[in-house]
């Protein structure tokens, strides 16, 4: 009896390994199999030539593969959407946290999770057809797809990541420390700036942390506002970020061309790892400071 | 555990190799085709039906470009080659023989307000490599010139490309990945002009006649429509084609076909 207990507990535990191992699995094959077929194209290329060149030409008599401006793109789209997007998650989830009344609380608390909701071709979709017109329109220029559009349909894609995880951190805030504040005579607006964000400091870096890595992985949406062209980047120009040089060429690419793509989302995908790392090392001091 | 993976991936990549340097070969139950990458749609569609009428026939699809695909018709490396261009005469010296399969149709498209109705190759040709840049020097209004392409590695890149002598010069403005982004961006911006097969045109922009002439089926089929070219079937001249591929070339050039290739997006023959 007893024997056939423990058989049975063998059996589970087996189960649940397994199914444990399947994530780790699905990631050690992916990086393993990036690994392998990005790096071909890159010692064929040049290590040098394939980062820092500036012409991408892969299907021209003489291709030509440099993915500086996806890289710049990249980082320029990424860097935009956070100066945008931060300052409005940041404030947004203060009111949350601290000022809003219990209604407007719940109400705005699912409208953030509906946004965080939003299939990213739907707003690849809806930037394609009312902000790219609206962008040539207001700035004047010919064609509104452009860096620009690409940022803000960022910006506002990274919003709900910023605001849920920033309020979850203030909420984490011990409400002695507001007391105590407020007992000293400062006030309530005093009180969750100078005292309760300040506490909370690690979480809201780990809330632009994670969008940031939201905001450097998203294909679809940008490329249908961002114009694809792979020139170096600037403001209100057709650029081609990391991502969107993948999934617009992978279809029909062959060759040196598909390896070179394979390479390209190597290069993205150490970005992320890079991410990943800045955002465990962020939660973990959060983990410490809590101590 | 970690060294089962990497034997998998290896594994997976020993096959995506293995299936890169075979291409085609000929055997008794398949049929293999090699060539133009712009053809991908229409011969996927073909292989399509034809294999769910014959189940015991399976047809390969290389898509290596035209040129390699005549070069592997020639070496005798698969049964019928694919190109999106006439044979060279040197080709058909070399005992090369071209069937028309379908007319691929390329529409050069405005938006509907665009004051400009008819343009020719040449001006289409300075128009995308950026040597005219306004609509005014072309008898539209004063607005700089859009242009909208496709992707590299697009058939109907290649297609507009080649035929309007512009390959790897055009001063793109956008490069979307499908037809219906073209259509809707040219759609959203009254200085855009686009390109994209005559099949999927909607009335949301308007198609540019070109040297006077409007894209139709029937002025594809004529030829008197310039944008357009050859959808070839290559294959051995004097030479007997096994019989499952001579059974695959006779229903591809069938009428029954043609309602496939059409839907494909390509103008059939009959």
């Amino acid at each position: 009896m007893k024997n056939r207990k423990a058989a049975f507990e063998r059996l589970v535990y087996g189960i649940f390994l397994l199914l444990g191992l399947v994530t780790v699995g699905c990631v050690l094959f992916i990086t393993v199999y990036l690994v392998i077929a990005g790096l071909p194209a890159i010692r064929e290329i040049g290590l040098w030539q394939f980062l820092f060149g500036k012409v991408w030409a892969s299907t021209a008599a003489e291709p030509s593969y440099g993915i500086l401006p996806f890289i710049l793109t990249s980082v320029y789209g990424t860097a935009g959407a956070i100066v945008l997007g931060v300052p409005v998650g940041f404030l947004a989830a203060v009111y949350l946290a601290k000022l809003a009344p219990k209604r407007v609380k719940s109400a705005v608390g699912t409208a953030v999770s509906l946004l965080a909701g939003i299939p990213s071709v739907v707003y690849g979709l809806v930037g394609m057809i009312v902000l790219v017109p609206a962008v040539r329109e207001l700035f004047r220029l010919p064609d509104g797809a452009s860096l620009f559009a690409a940022i803000i349909v960022l910006a506002v894609m990274i919003l709900p990541s910023i605001v849920k995880v920033s309020v979850t951190a203030l909420e984490a805030v011990p409400k002695e420390y507001e007391d105590a504040s407020l007992a000293l005579g400062a006030t309530p607006v005093e009180t969750y700036f100078r005292v309760s964000v300040p506490a909370a400091k690690s979480g809201i870096a780990a809330a632009v942390v994670l969008g940031v890595g939201r905001a450097i992985g998203e294909a679809m949406a940008v490329m249908m506002v961002c114009g694809n062209v792979a020139n170096m980047p600037s403001l209100f120009g057709s650029v081609r970020f990391l991502t969107t040089a993948v999934a617009t060429e992978m279809s029909y690419s062959s060759g040196l061309q598909r390896q070179a793509l394979f390479s390209i989302a190597l290069v993205l995908f150490l970005f992320i790892m890079l991410i990943n790392a800045c955002l465990n090392f962020f939660l973990k001091r959060d983990k410490e400071g809590a101590k | 555990m970690k060294f089962g993976k990497k034997v998998l991936a290896l594994g997976l990549m020993a096959m995506l190799a293995i299936s890169a340097l075979t291409g085609c070969e000929s055997g008794g139950g398949t049929v293999s085709t090699d060539g133009s990458t712009s053809m991908e749609k229409v011969i996927g569609a073909l292989k399509e039906t034809f294999e769910n009428e014959n189940k015991s026939i399976s047809v390969t699809y290389n898509p290596t470009g035209s040129g390699a695909g005549i070069t592997a018709v020639a070496e005798g490396s698969c049964d019928i080659g694919l190109s999106s261009r006439d044979l060279k005469d040197e080709e058909i010296a070399k005992g090369l023989e071209g069937t028309v399969l379908a007319y691929d149709g390329i529409a050069v498209i405005v938006n509907p307000e665009n004051a400009v109705a008819d343009l020719d190759v040449e001006t289409i040709g300075r128009i995308f490599t950026g040597e005219i840049t306004n609509w005014s020097d072309v008898g539209g209004a004063d607005a700089e010139i859009v242009l909208i392409g496709r992707e590299a590695g697009s058939g109907t890149r290649d297609g507009f490309e080649s035929i309007t002598g512009t390959k790897d010069s055009c001063k793109y403005r956008q490069e979307l990945t499908s037809t219906g982004d073209v259509i809707t961006t040219v759609a959203g911006n009254p200085a855009a002009v686009g390109y994209a097969s005559l099949a999927s045109l909607k009335d949301s922009v308007k198609a540019l006649t070109v040297g006077g002439v409007a894209p139709s089926e029937e002025t594809i089929r004529d030829g008197s429509y310039p944008v357009q070219r050859n959808f070839v079937l290559v294959t051995r001249k004097g030479e007997t084609l096994s019989p499952s591929a001579q059974k695959f070339f006779d229903y591809i050039t069938s009428e029954k076909a043609a309602e496939v290739i059409k839907n494909a997006g390509a103008v059939p023959v009959k």
